[in-house]
Parts: C-alpha cells; structure tokens; sequence
C-alpha cells in the first residue's frame, strides 16, 4: 500500500505537534444559514416524531434520540464530496438524514416495517445505505471505530480522495479498539477523521467518571494524531472543522480528532429516568446554546428571513415528517419469509 | 385546531398508567421541552413534556386518575389564537408528548421492564406447581421475591459474608445497574467494593481476572452478555485456563453475570444466547437459572466458588417472581439439575428463559392427558447427565428446549449424550428445539418466528409420543 505522505495544507505550523487549532466558525451565506436550519429542523422534528411513536408503541427496542446534537452531523455533511463514508453508532438517526436518507425509509424501519431500509430487520440501531455511504449504524460500543478505519483503508488503497468519517461518543472513547485503530491509521496515514460525539454523559456516566483525560482531542497524542475541540452547537464552528479536517485527509496527512463539544436533551433511550443530572443543566443547554435557535436568531437577525418564512420550513419540515410518520405506521410488516433471506451469499 | 394531548406509552408493553399530577394548570403557557405531567407505570414515574407550544387549554384526565389508559386523549393544548370555545374541534389525529424521563426504579436499557411485547411468545408466570426442591429443608418458610432481588440479595450476602468480594461493571453503582440488579449495593458498600467501570470491557475482565489471580473474588457484571464479546479473550484464555497452565498453582475466582439472550425488539447484535458458547470451555463452570430461588442460590455458590463462573441472567426473567426459601445462608450445588415436574410419559429439559416454553407446553400437554416431566438444568457446564439419564429411562422420550442457535447447541449435546448413555431406552429420536438458525430480525412478527414457541413444544411432544 501507498503510504508516502502527500502536501500537507498550509495550515500545519511547527509547533513541534501539527499546529492545528479549532478554526473560526464558517461564514455562512444566506443560503448555507437556511439550508443549515431545514437540516437540523428535519432530524429534530424527525426524532420528537420517533418519540411519540415509541410512545404510541410502533416504536419497539432501544431508541436514542439525537435531539440537542443537529448542529454536528449537520455541518460535517456541509464540508463532504460525493463518495465520502460516514458511520456511527447506534443514536444514529441524525446522521442518516444528514446523508440524505429517505426520512420514510429511516422511520419505517423504526416501526420495524417492509419499507425501512433495512427492510424491518435493523431495526432503529442498524440502518445502512450503500448507495449514499452510510456504513450504519452499530449497537457495539466502539466496534464503528475499526470498521470506520477500514473504510478509510479502502479509500487509501484504492486512491480515491474520499474521507471515512467515522463518529463515537465520550464513553465509546474508552474502548481499546479505539487505539488499536489510531496507532493503524496514524502509521499508515488513513484518511479518516474521528469524530468524537461529547455528549458528556454515557447513558449515566459523566465523562468525569469515566475518563482520565477529559479533553477528548488529545487522545491521539501518543500516536501522532492531531486533534480539535469544535463548539458542536455552532453549526458553523461545525463546518469550519470539517473542512479543514476533510482538506487535511485528503492532502494525505492521515487521521485527524474533532471532539464535538455537544449535549443530548433527552435520556440516553426512551426509559432512562436521567436522574444523573439537573433539570437546570439541560434546560441552560436548550435555552442557551440550541443548535436550531442560533441559526434561527441569526436569520432573524440578519433579516435573512422573517419569522413567517421560518413558520413555512418549519411547516414544510412537519410535513416531511408527518408523511414518514403516517408511511411508517401504515406500511406491512415484512414477508414472513424474510426471517430466511439475507443470511448469507 | 387544539390540539388533543394523549396518553403516552413508556415502553410498547404498557397499556395503561395512573395520571399522578398536573405541573401545568389549565390556562398555562406551555413550551416545548416544559414538563407538564407525571404518570406512574408500576415500576417508574415518568414525566410528560410537551413537544409543541400552546396554552395547556383544559385537563381532560384529573391528577390522581389511576389505570388511563394507553392513548387516551388527557389535555386539549389551544394554540396562538385560539379559545377554550374551540375544543370541542380537537384534533384527533395522534399527538403523544414524549415521555421525558423517570423518577423511579426504571433502567435506561430496560424498556420493557422484564416484560416482552404483546406479540412476543413468553409472558407472565407458569402456572405450573413447582416440585419441591430437595434442597430446600421441607417446611421452609417461603418468600415471594423477583429474579431481580434475588440477585441482589445473593451478592449482597456474600459481600457481607466476604470482604475480598466485590463487584464491577458499567453503571453498576452511581445508576445502581443499568437493569437494577446491584440495586443499593453502593449504598451499602460504598465505591471501593462497587466499582464503576468506563465502558471497557476487555480491559476490565482482564482487570477482574487479574485481581482474581491475586486472591480476590469479582463478580464482574457485564451490561449484557453480548458486550462481553469485547472480552471474550480474557475469559477464556486467562480466567478459564490460567489454573491447567499453572499446574494448579492458581486459578481465578471470579464470577462473570449479567443478561443473556434474547430481550424484546433489540435486533441482532444485542439478541443472542451465550449458553453453548460458553458451555464448549473447559476451565469453566456455567450457570443459567430460571426461577428466583435458583438465581439466589447459585450466585451465592457462583462467588464462593474457586472456578471462573459464566452466570447468565435473562432480561426477560428479572421481573418475574418466585418463591424464594427465607434461610440464613441459601446455597444450592451448581451441576445439579432441578426436576421442575415430575412426570411418565415424556422428559422436557430445558434452562434459563427456555423453561418458560416448557411450562407453558406442560399445562397444555396435560389438558391432552399427557403426563411431562420437566428438568430445569440451572447449570449448563458441569452438566446434569445423570439426572437425565434417569428420566429418559423412566419416559423413554426425550425433548430439549433453548433460545439458543439450532447447530452445536446445548440440545445437541445432550441428545448425542443420551444416545450413547440410554439408546436403548429411547422410544423416538430425541427432538430439539432452539431458536432459529437467523440472526435475530428486529421486526415484530420476524422477532416472534425467530424465537421458539410453545406450539413447537407441543408438537414435538406428540410426535415422540405418537399422538
Ligand atoms: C460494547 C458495549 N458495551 C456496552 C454497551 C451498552 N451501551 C450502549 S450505549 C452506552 C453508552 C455510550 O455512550 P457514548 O459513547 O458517550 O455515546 P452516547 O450514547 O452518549 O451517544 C452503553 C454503555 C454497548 N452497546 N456495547
Ligand atoms: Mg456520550
């Protein structure tokens, strides 16, 4: 395999380390704030949609809702080409229709339907499409990681310019085959960029308690592995590192580390009381640092757009997802003798 | 048009809940995220928060209504403009709020506390008179307990017991076990001795293996067995054969428990039995009860023993309750398998979730006049032989019944043993029943065809009785 370092971009200095720090938020155009706002505005009225449906029971299982976390998945897509992969874990839901997935397809799956992507069988943690790079959606904690690796070794080898975004939380940051995938990527210049989700919590557990060091950017420190904390409410803060990460991958420098300082409003699954922080806590994060009403104040602010516009997208949006809804509710179940099929080759 | 507040379920099991108390009023702004209700299931108290904003524009379901049930419309939320005169032109169409977050008991990962879906093939307690085990004194004081208290008594005795026992894991202590089994334990022991873990679990089996190496005695709980994939390594190259390799010199201690196998609507990756896996080791001993009573006294044995034992729970059971012996120090021998009902015509064996197929065949069966003996295993590895052996030769007949994949299952092996112990006692060729060979499908009606079901039971038991 290839592995002699291509240009670096301008940017890495000699600092004796990569000289990467956390960029200035993007600038963006009219155009960028309004298509940032339908974004995150479609996974966030997706997913209250999915609360209500567990509620009502076509929901079954696990379900992690991404509510608070819009701005991160929204700003990486911003700074992607065609053929880049993204994967994750589990509270997956967010980065599926930020790849364009079919909002029906997504929630017919959650109801566990013949129309879901994974035609019922996933369910809401396993979800993949081929066609737009979506490698899933993985209920292991951690196991993404290597698996996110590997298809950044498969852009390497085959030489194709396209970055792996692979996304983890704070508490998947511990697993070991986390570093065993770093010291690889590193040593053989992968392009992928690790994209750590600090949410702050792993279901109960503050990253306080779970981790040594808390700042999640130097994690790659002992394998060379430059790393950024991004303001992962700031859609724009979001996509400024995006593109410089996805530009530094693509020059053929090898990994880079995003922690995405963000939260999630709801439980870590349907059923989780959350008693492990304070009302206050979450309702400073809603009140000041929603991903949604930043870009929203900032529409306001600018007279890009009036408060009627905005009702019509956020109409436009309900709609999207009531039609998902009313799709996934309606939809047969699949074919008894799909339990048979996809099994193996 | 106001829009109908319903009634929300806190998991697709629930059907009804008790509306404890408004936190709006009648005429109240609401916002999204606002908790606006609380509602009691019987095992949490969940808060209700709006997903829209409105006026709450009147309370349909009084604070202290008890059994509302699922979808019942319990408030009218009017929006900008609108009066109370408008609510007789609710919307109908659904419009669940959200259930935010519990105050009780309720586990993150537990949805369904111990409760499958409707749809799902297992439900509510065996009907079925358990046969006294001769372990227990007779004229034992019984207790009513639930596998998940059982559980927590087992190690919270052997803790006081036991100064070098000790438990770890995720979530085990601070959100006292993600499905409430170490409930209180941190309480009681505090942070040294119930010890939270990062989500690690290859590095913290090892860690257990080693602190056993050293003389303590771990219980390391996974948050599912499924996650000890991750760790797979350490329990079988270092705790399993660590005493062969040291030519006796030292082996470990430890217990490694937690829920196995299939729970409801969680798809492949966190839906598979680890009883055959684990019952191929030697080095290893491995445990799965049924009832409570054997969930508390083969913990206790589990801990106290000086071989690495694999404890498998099952989610599905946890809530279920049994009668339990009230005895200072109750321990049964772990690779004694329990005669669960006696019988002539036919033997059932099965363990862990399996037996719940097997009672439920059982009340059935005897309706047709067939008469079943039921073996509850409780211990997968060193298995029973000798206890099923002496059935076959009284029935003749031999069915076995497990969750578990179909190939190199734990049926398997006992059908290849009893060929070779009791051929010629056998009137028809041993049957055995597991769950399908797929990866577990998270649909429906896919997870139900996936797993085995009672009719299986009954169909297997006529035809080896030839009825
Ligand atoms: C190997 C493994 N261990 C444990 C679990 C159970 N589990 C599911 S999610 C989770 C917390 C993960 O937290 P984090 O990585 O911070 O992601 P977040 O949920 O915050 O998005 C745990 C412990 C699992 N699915 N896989
Ligand atoms: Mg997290």
């Amino acid at each position: 395999m290839a592995t002699a370092a291509r240009k670096a971009p301008a940017k890495s200095k000699s600092d004796g380390k990569s000289g990467l720090s956390a960029p200035k938020p993007a600038e963006f155009t009219k155009d960028e704030e309004l298509a940032a706002y339908r974004h995150m505005l479609l996974i966030r009225r997706f997913e209250e949609k999915a609360g209500q449906l567990y509620g009502m029971g076509f929901i079954g299982g696990f379900c992690h809702l991404y509510i608070g976390q819009e701005a991160v998945v929204t700003g990486m897509k911003m700074a992607l080409i065609d053929g880049d992969q993204m994967i994750t874990a589990y509270r997956d839901h967010g980065h599926m229709l930020a790849m364009e997935l079919s909002p029906r397809g997504v929630m017919a799956e959650l109801t566990g339907r013949r129309g879901g992507l994974s035609r019922g069988k996933g369910g809401s943690m396993h979800m993949f499409s081929k066609e737009k790079h979506f490698y899933g959606g993985h209920g292991i904690v951690g196991a993404q990681v290597s698996l996110g690796t590997g298809l950044a070794f498969a852009n390497r080898y085959r030489d194709n310019n396209n970055v792996s975004l692979t996304y983890f939380g704070d508490g998947a940051a511990n697993q070991g085959q986390v570093y065993e995938s770093f010291n690889m990527a590193s040593l053989w210049k992968l392009p992928v960029i690790y994209i750590i989700e600090n949410n702050r919590y792993a279901m109960g557990t503050s990253v306080s308690r779970s981790s040594a060091e808390t700042d999640f950017s130097h994690r790659g420190a002992s394998f060379k592995i430059p790393g950024i904390q991004v303001d992962g409410m700031d859609v724009r803060a979001v996509k400024a590192a995006g593109d410089l990460a996805t530009e530094w991958c693509r020059a053929g420098n090898g990994p880079l580390i995003l922690e995405m300082q963000t939260y999630r409003y709801r439980g870590h699954s349907m059923s989780d009381p959350a008693k492990y922080r304070s009302k206050e806590e979450v309702q400073k994060m809603r009140s000041e640092h929603d991903p949604i009403e930043q870009v929203k104040a900032r529409l306001i602010e600018k007279k890009w757009a009036t408060e009627d516009e905005l009702k019509t997208i956020d109409k436009e949006v309900r709609d999207i997802v009531a039609d998902a809804a009313e799709f996934a509710q309606n939809d047969a179940e699949p074919d008894p003798s799909e339990l048979w099929t996809d099994i193996v080759l | 048009m106001p829009i109908e507040i319903l009634m929300p379920a806190l998991s697709p099991t629930m059907e009804e809940g008790n509306l404890s108390k408004w936190l709006k009023n009648e005429g109240d702004k609401v916002v999204a995220g606002d908790v606006i209700a609380e509602i009691e299931t019987d095992k949490a108290t969940m808060e209700v928060e709006a997903v829209d904003e409105g006026t709450l524009g009147k309370i349909l379901i009084a604070a202290g209504t008890e059994g509302v049930k699922v979808n019942t419309p319990i408030a009218v939320l009017l929006q900008d403009g609108e009066s109370a005169g408008d609510i007789g032109k609710a919307a109908a169409p659904a419009k669940v709020e959200a259930p935010a977050k519990a105050e009780a008991p309720a586990a993150a990962e537990d949805k369904a506390e111990a409760t499958k879906p409707a749809a799902a093939p297992v439900a509510a307690a065996p009907k079925t008179e358990i046969a006294a085990d001769p372990d227990i004194p007779a004229g034992t004081e019984m207790v009513s307990t639930t596998v998940r208290e059982a559980l927590r008594d087992a190690m919270a005795e052997e803790m006081r017991r036991d100064g070098d026992v000790f438990v770890m894991g995720e979530e085990v202590a601070e959100y006292q076990g993600a499905y409430k089994i170490t409930q209180g334990l941190l309480q009681e022991f505090g942070p040294r001795r119930v010890v939270d873990t990062p989500i690690t679990e290859h590095g913290f089996a090892g860690v257990g293996v080693g602190a056993a190496m050293a003389g303590l005695k771990p219980i390391v709980e996974f948050m599912t067995f499924n996650f000890a994939m991750q760790a797979i390594d350490q329990i079988i190259n270092s705790a399993a054969k660590t005493l062969y390799m040291s030519g006796g010199q030292m082996g470990a201690p430890i217990v490694f428990r937690g829920p196995n196998g299939a729970a409801a609507r969680v798809a492949a990756q966190h839906s598979q039995c680890y009883a055959a896996w684990y019952s191929h080791i030697p080095g290893l001993k491995v445990v799965m009860p049924y009832t409570a009573a054997d969930a508390k006294g083969l913990l206790k044995a589990a801990i106290r023993d000086p071989n690495p034992v694999i404890f498998l729970e099952n989610e599905i059971l946890y809530g279920q309750s049994f009668d339990v012996p009230k005895l200072d120090d109750f321990v049964l021998p772990i690779g004694k398998a329990r005669i669960h009902k006696t019988g002539k015509d036919v033997t059932i064996v099965s363990f862990g979730i399996g037996m719940t197929y097997a009672v439920k065949a059982e009340a059935e069966l005897r309706g047709m006049g067939i008469d079943v003996e039921i073996i509850d295993l409780r211990t997968i590895r060193p298995l029973d032989l000798d206890t099923i052996v002496a059935s076959v030769k009284k029935t003749n007949r031999l069915i076995v019944v497990e969750e578990g994949y179909p190939q190199s299952s734990v049926g398997d092996h006992i059908a290849n043993q009893v060929s070779q112990r009791a051929f010629d006692f056998l009137d028809a060729p041993v049957i055995t029943i597991a769950g399908k060979d797929v990866p577990m499908p998270y649909a429906a009606n896919l997870e139900k065809l996936a797993l085995p079901n009672v009719g299986e039971v009954i169909e297997a038991v006529k035809a080896v009785t030839y009825r």
